[in-house]
Formats: C-alpha cells, structure tokens, sequence
C-alpha cells in the first residue's frame, strides 16, 4: 500500500476547519480570532519552512551538514531548557548545563538506536538521523527542564534543612542527595505517563503516522516501542544530569551551598 | 597551650575582618541590630558563607580539615532551625535514643514529640530540639545564632543552665542574643556588631 499523497486542494478543505475556529470565537467574543489566525500561519509557514530544509540536506545527504542541523536543534533545546526554571544561576550556567546534558542524552540515544536498532546505510543517514533526534530532543527537552526546575525550586526551599545537615557534618552529598534524587523523578514522569497511555487513552504520533502513511499496524507498533524505550532512556539520561550539574554547581571546594550563584 | 579557637582576619563579601580569642569554656557574647553581620560571622566561621582568613581550634587550622569534618567540631545552630526529614526522631540517626530523650528532657521538651512530624513542632520545640541536635556529637565550639530568641522564661532559663554546664566541661560558646541580659549572664568576653565590625562592650 502506498501512502495517499494530499494535494493543496485536501489542505484547503481542511484549513476550512481554522475558518470555523475563528468564526466560533467572533459569534461568542472569545477574542481568540487573531491568536488563531497568527498560529495557524506560523504554523504553515514554519512547517513549510523545514520541509524545504529538510528536502536540501537529504539531497547533500552530507554528515557534516547533518551533524550542523542536530547542534543547532540541541542548542535551542539547550535555551529552552534554560528559559524554564523560575530560579536560576547568574551568568551562563543555566545554559551550559542544559547544553551539557540535553545533548549527552540526545546523542547517546540516538547514536545507540541508529547503529544498533534501525541500522540505516550509513548510519548517520539524514532520512533517520534527524527525525530521530528531533524526536528525542523533544522529550529529553521536557524532562532536563521539568527536573532543572524542580531541583533549583526546592533548594531554594529547602535551604534550612541542608544546612542544617552541613553543620552537623554532613558532605555536601549527603545533604543534597534527596533534593537530586526528587529531582530526577520529576522529570522521568512524563515518559512514564507516556507509556503508560500508549495504545489506551492515546495512540502515539509515530505510530499513527506511519499507519497513515500505509504501513502495517504491527511493524508501526514495532518501531513505536523502539522508540518509547529510546525517550525513556533520553528522558532518563537528561534528567540525571541535569540534576548532577545542577548539584555540582551549587556547591565549592569546602562544601557549601552555594545559593549566591543564584540570581 | 593553644586557645580553644581563634579566628584572625576573617572576611566576607559583606562583613568583617573579624578576629577572636576564646579559651576553653570561653562565650563570647555578640548583641547588635538586625542584620549588622552577626549571623553571617557565625556562618563565616562554620564555613558556610564564602569568606577568606583564618580560624583554628585547638591549634589546628581550619584549611587543614576537610569541610564536613570541621563543621561537625564547630557546630552552627541557626536562628531559624532547619530540618530535613519527616519525623523528628530522624533528625538524630547518630545519637542513641536514651541519650536523645534525656538531653531533650532536660530543655523541657516532651519525649513523645520525639515521634511526631517535624510539622507538629512549635517554633519554640523545634529550637531546643535543634539545640540538643547540636550539643549532643559534644562539638569543641558551639555556635549558637539566638538560641533563645523564641522560648519563654522557664524554657531560657534551662537552655542557659545546660550551656554553662557545657562550658564548664570545656566547650566554648559563640552566643549571639538580643537580649543584652542574657550576653551578661552567659559571656565572659562580651561584643556589639556594628556594621559587619565587631567591636568590644
């Protein structure tokens, strides 16, 4: 089976849809119509956009260029994620260890996946290589944020009670380890939420678009699975380093806390 | 023979330089306004606050031990007690229960609220729970941000009794109070911070 190729035509009657959007939100002054407008063009544009660039760089099917799209997708990530949190640490350290961690979990993951699960020719096809770290760069945005901003919520919080620990003798290690520990679990939960709905209360995106797109429902199951382990191991890696760097950045030579470098 | 603890030149961002010499069963006492660097010179010797000096005990230098290690030697108890855990009892894994019950008897605090949440504490039970948290690994310095500040009469004056009792035995004491009674009653040597400069009273 072949996928049924949409003509601008199929769009338009969609686009029609939008029209009743803003139709809806005139009659009832909902004062969305503008929102909705702007949304929806930016959507069409953006889209387009990157489907052009995408078009380019699987014609260069060059590594280099590859590699090029992959940092500068990881490096607004990487901003995102530094964005997020209410706190943060002065100077450049929010986007650093956002850098750090989001784009260890991204290529460690994707890396694994291309060279041992969908083992495209080469391996760094740009076919496979980009989807899939687009994907993993999403959840693995959403998870480093979630736990970056949990841990520096909570420290700010729970100040008192580590140095409290500290004065008693306690390593800085000692007394932060719950705070990272809670801080790693925030941002797993999403995944786990995931899986936990997939196939029930939602029927995945890739999934849904690959049986759209004319493969059997099994073998989009298959690589549906694939990739919900490759999220829970990207979420998983950047949720503990965020957490870690985070930590490790809070503290010096002697232990302290060191919440000045907070702004 | 070296003194229990000295402190020379010590310096932060926001007060000092700061110096000091306590023998042992030595308190100096510090009164002063609200926010004029007291606290923030009981930190700076706990090593809490980034800072720069010297601060020796018993002729060891603080550089020459590692933080957690000279922490638990000079034990700060701040003016707003911090805990970490849910129960109280879990406050206090490296004391023995019966040492925990009778130090806590002592400042008058019931020993069934050993078992109860942090969350039950009043403010002022929570304050002499913290005091007997920091006397109990038997510290060569304490240093106490207002010990005092939220206990009623008959509560002060058993914190007072025990503290005089520990530095009978030898532990010096950096108090910091509002009460400038209290500063008479429990120091032998006696300071007025102003401005992050400690100066005689």
């Amino acid at each position: 089976m072949t996928p049924i190729l949409l003509t601008p035509f199929d769009i338009a009657i969609a686009a029609s849809l939008i029209v009743l959007d803003a139709a809806l939100s005139i009659l009832l002054k909902l004062r969305l119509h503008r929102q909705l407008a702007i949304a929806a063009s930016r959507m069409v544009v953006q889209l387009i956009v990157i489907g052009y660039v995408l078009r380019f760089i699987f014609s260069l099917n060059n590594p280099a260029v590859t590699l090029l799209l992959v940092v500068v997708m990881v490096l607004v990530a990487a901003r995102e994620v530094a964005a997020r949190p209410e706190r943060r640490f002065r100077g450049s350290s929010n986007f650093v260890i956002g850098a750090i961690s989001v784009s260890f979990a991204t290529f460690v993951t994707a890396i694994l996946a291309l060279t041992t699960a969908i083992r495209p020719q080469p391996w760094f096809d740009p076919h496979y290589a980009i989807p899939l770290a687009g994907i993993i760069l999403g959840n693995v945005l959403n998870s480093a944020s979630l736990s970056l901003d949990s841990f520096l919520g909570a420290v700010q919080r729970e100040r008192p009670g580590i140095e409290a620990r500290l004065c008693l003798g306690a390593s800085y290690r000692e007394a932060i380890a719950p705070l990272v520990r809670d801080a790693i679990r925030r941002g797993l939960l999403p995944i786990i939420n995931q899986m936990s709905a997939a196939g029930i209360v939602t029927l995945p995106g890739i999934m849904t678009g690959q049986i759209l797109a004319g493969l059997d429902p099994l073998e989009a199951v298959k690589y549906q699975i694939l990739l919900m382990f490759l999220l829970s191991g990207g979420s998983g890696l950047s949720a503990l380093s965020v957490s870690y760097l985070a930590a490790w950045r809070l503290t010096d030579a002697r232990q302290r806390l060191r919440l000045d470098r907070l702004r | 023979m070296p003194p229990a603890m000295l402190v020379k030149n010590l310096r932060g961002a926001f007060a000092g330089p700061f110096d000091l010499s306590l023998g042992e069963g030595d308190c100096a006492a510090i009164t002063g306004a609200s926010g004029s660097g007291k606290s923030l010179f009981l930190r700076m010797i706990a090593d809490l606050d980034a800072n720069e000096g010297e601060v020796w005990l018993h002729g060891r230098e603080r550089a020459a031990m590692a933080a957690p290690e000279w922490r638990s030697q000079a034990i700060y108890a701040a003016a707003e007690s911090g805990w970490w855990a849910d129960q109280v009892i879990e406050h206090f894994s490296g004391n023995s229960r019966s040492e925990v019950d009778a130090l806590s008897a002592r400042l008058g605090v019931r020993a069934a609220l050993l078992d109860a949440p942090v969350a039950q504490l009043s403010t002022g039970e929570k304050q002499r729970l913290a005091l007997v948290r920091a006397i109990l690994p038997d510290p060569r310095v304490l240093l106490l941000d207002e010990p005092t500040g939220p206990l009623d009469g008959e509560s002060v004056r058993l914190v007072e009794a025990l503290l005089q009792e520990k530095m009978a035995t030898g532990t010096a004491v950096v108090l910091v109070t509002h009460d400038p009674d209290q500063a008479q009653r429990l120091g032998s040597q006696r300071y007025r911070m102003t401005g992050g400069r400690l100066e005689a009273a």
